[in-house]
């Protein structure tokens, strides 16, 4: 099918990272109110670094590719890097998405977010999106 | 395996058809409109095509005209009527909140122009009740427009009697019959029908021709301005080639209608048996007032574009809605006419057959869209939430 680039279609068949992580330091759930597709986000971080990524998707292939592919762009690297992934880094890494699929690749973004979010939290370091003090004590 | 059931969708051409148009793009191209013999070889043609249709539907040549397909007809069929309603001051219709968007932006488009629309409400089984439209009917209403058979679940609206009634209040009849044809009989007369769209793509002809039936005294306002062709109703060198095919593939369809569908409705009653056997999963539309070959599901927990994709993997191509409205987000508004909430309208799958399926496809069919379903659920965090009890099922 020519809708999806065959990256799409390769992490929407064989989505990487699947699953949950049953003692996560930092969940994310986000949900898109117009498509009604939902995602959601398990990290396991260790000495800032998240060690490991998992997700489950409801929602379309490119919400699924999506996932996938945002959760193999941060896994093994620094809280402050995954605080700076974006949505065109995800589309980029998928060889691109049809415009009204672009949104999908929003909701992985928010999702990492919202999980990194949810780690500071429980951590009691400081959440922002562009200021990451690091290191939780 | 290569599994068509997207013949909602389009259906593959029949043999007889394409036999039917060669000549016509080969040594047969005159302009019906020439005096010269090459011309009227071509005219000729066109009113045996016509004659071979008008039989079909229990209507007189003259009352047939050609159109670009489906969309056009309806089209056609709305403004006509509404323009012959505005003569006499009415300016009130009524239809039903599942038509074909053909007919819905249609009559939106009316509406702007200071028509009043009713939109009828089709109930949990998808069918609108005569008395209800009886009950629509104003001294202004100048239009009913109810289709015959509905393009995402197929099923089929009770035509005869709403004619009945209109003819009794004096109301125009159009009926979408788009996806009634080959499958359902269709007489004009006998079921009261003032007007009626066709698409020869749906019964195993061309794409891009079909057809309005309008009864003699019911003035067609042009959409295509220009020559005289179609009596003045539609501009344009006819669509020879088309037509041919269009006549062919009506009248073989209609003389296989009644094999065809008893065949069908044994296929789709062993789909819709085995489909039934997914967990939180649901039929769309009434189970028997429903076309031979259609079969629409949700299922509880997923989505419709991710199944689709797993299926055309599998080989089988599928649809979740109609074609139109993929692309667009929003789900169905079939299913949330039958009162679909939005999560559940969102995990549906159309499943539409033709007289090349085989019951070997059905079982590698329903085996097929069972592990899907099941895969999509294991990823899905909505799936999870259900059967932890943490969200309640809506579909039990
Ligand atoms: C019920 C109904 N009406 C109208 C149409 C439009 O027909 P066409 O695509 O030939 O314009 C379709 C099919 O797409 C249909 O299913
Ligand atoms: S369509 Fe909304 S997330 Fe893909």
């Amino acid at each position: 099918m020519a809708l999806y680039s065959e990256k799409v279609m390769d992490h929407f068949r064989n989505p990487r990272n699947v699953g949950i992580i049953e003692d996560a330091d930092g969940i994310g759930e986000v949900g898109n109110a117009k498509c009604g597709d939902i995602m959601k986000i398990y990290l396991k971080i260790e000495n800032d670094i998240i060690v490991d990524a998992k997700f489950e998707t409801f929602g379309c292939a490119s919400a699924i590719a999506s996932s996938s592919m945002a959760t193999e762009l941060i896994k093994g690297k620094p809280v402050s890097e995954a605080l700076a992934l974006t949505n065109q880094a995800v589309v980029q890494a998928l060889d691109g998405l049809p415009a009204p699929k672009i949104h999908c690749s929003v909701l992985a973004e928010e999702a990492i977010k919202k999980a990194l979010q949810d780690y500071c939290e429980k951590n009691g370091v400081e959440y922002s999106h562009n200021s990451y003090e690091g290191q939780p004590s | 395996m290569n599994i068509y059931l997207d013949n909602a969708a389009t259906t593959k051409m029949s043999r007889t058809a394409i036999d039917a148009m060669l000549p016509y793009m080969d040594a047969v191209y005159g302009n019906p409109s020439s005096l010269h013999s090459a011309g009227q070889t071509a005219a000729e043609a066109l009113t045996r095509a016509r004659q071979q249709i008008s039989h079909c539907i229990g209507a007189s040549p003259e009352e047939i005209i050609f159109t670009s397909g489906g969309s056009e007809a309806d089209n056609q069929a709305i403004i006509s009527a509404a323009q012959i309603g505005r003569k006499k001051g009415k300016s009130h219709i009524v239809s039903t909140a599942f038509e074909h968007h053909a007919v819905l932006h249609t009559l939106k488009k009316m509406e702007k122009e200071g028509f009043e629309i009713t939109l009828l409400d089709v109930h949990e089984n998808g069918v609108v009740l005569p008395d209800q439209v009886e009950a629509a009917i104003r001294d202004d209403t100048c239009l009913v427009t109810v289709m015959y058979a509905n393009n995402e679940i197929g099923t089929i609206q009770p035509i005869e009697e709403i004619g009945r009634i209109c003819r009794a209040r004096n109301v125009l009849f159009h009926t979408d019959a788009v996806q009634a044809a080959g499958q359902l009989e269709i007489n004009v007369k006998e079921q009261n029908i003032d007007m009626l769209s066709l698409a020869a793509h749906k019964f195993h002809g061309p794409k891009g021709i079909g057809i309005l039936y309008a009864k003699k005294g019911a003035a067609l306002t042009p959409l295509i301005q220009g020559g005289a062709q179609e009596r003045g109703r539609r501009a344009g060198t006819e669509n020879i080639p088309g037509i041919m095919g269009m006549a062919a593939a009506l009248e073989e369809a209609c003389a296989h209608m009644g094999d065809n569908s008893r065949r069908l409705r044994v296929l789709r009653d062993q789909l819709i048996a085995g489909l039934t056997h997914i967990p939180h999963s649901i039929l769309n539309g009434d189970a028997e007032k429903r076309l031979p070959n259609n079969v629409n599901f949700c299922f509880e927990g997923i989505e419709g574009e991710s199944l689709l994709l797993l299926l055309d993997d599998k080989g089988i191509c599928a649809s979740s809605g109609s074609a139109c409205t993929s692309g667009s987000l929003d789900p169905s508004h079939v299913l949330l006419a039958i009162g679909r909430v939005h999560d559940v309208a969102h995990g549906s799958l159309r499943l539409t057959l033709s007289a090349e399926n085989t019951e070997e496809q059905i079982t590698y069919t329903i085996k097929a869209v069972k592990e899907a379903v099941e895969y999509l659920r294991s990823i899905s965090p909505v799936w999870r939430d259900l059967v932890s009890g943490k969200r309640d099922f809506i579909i039990k």
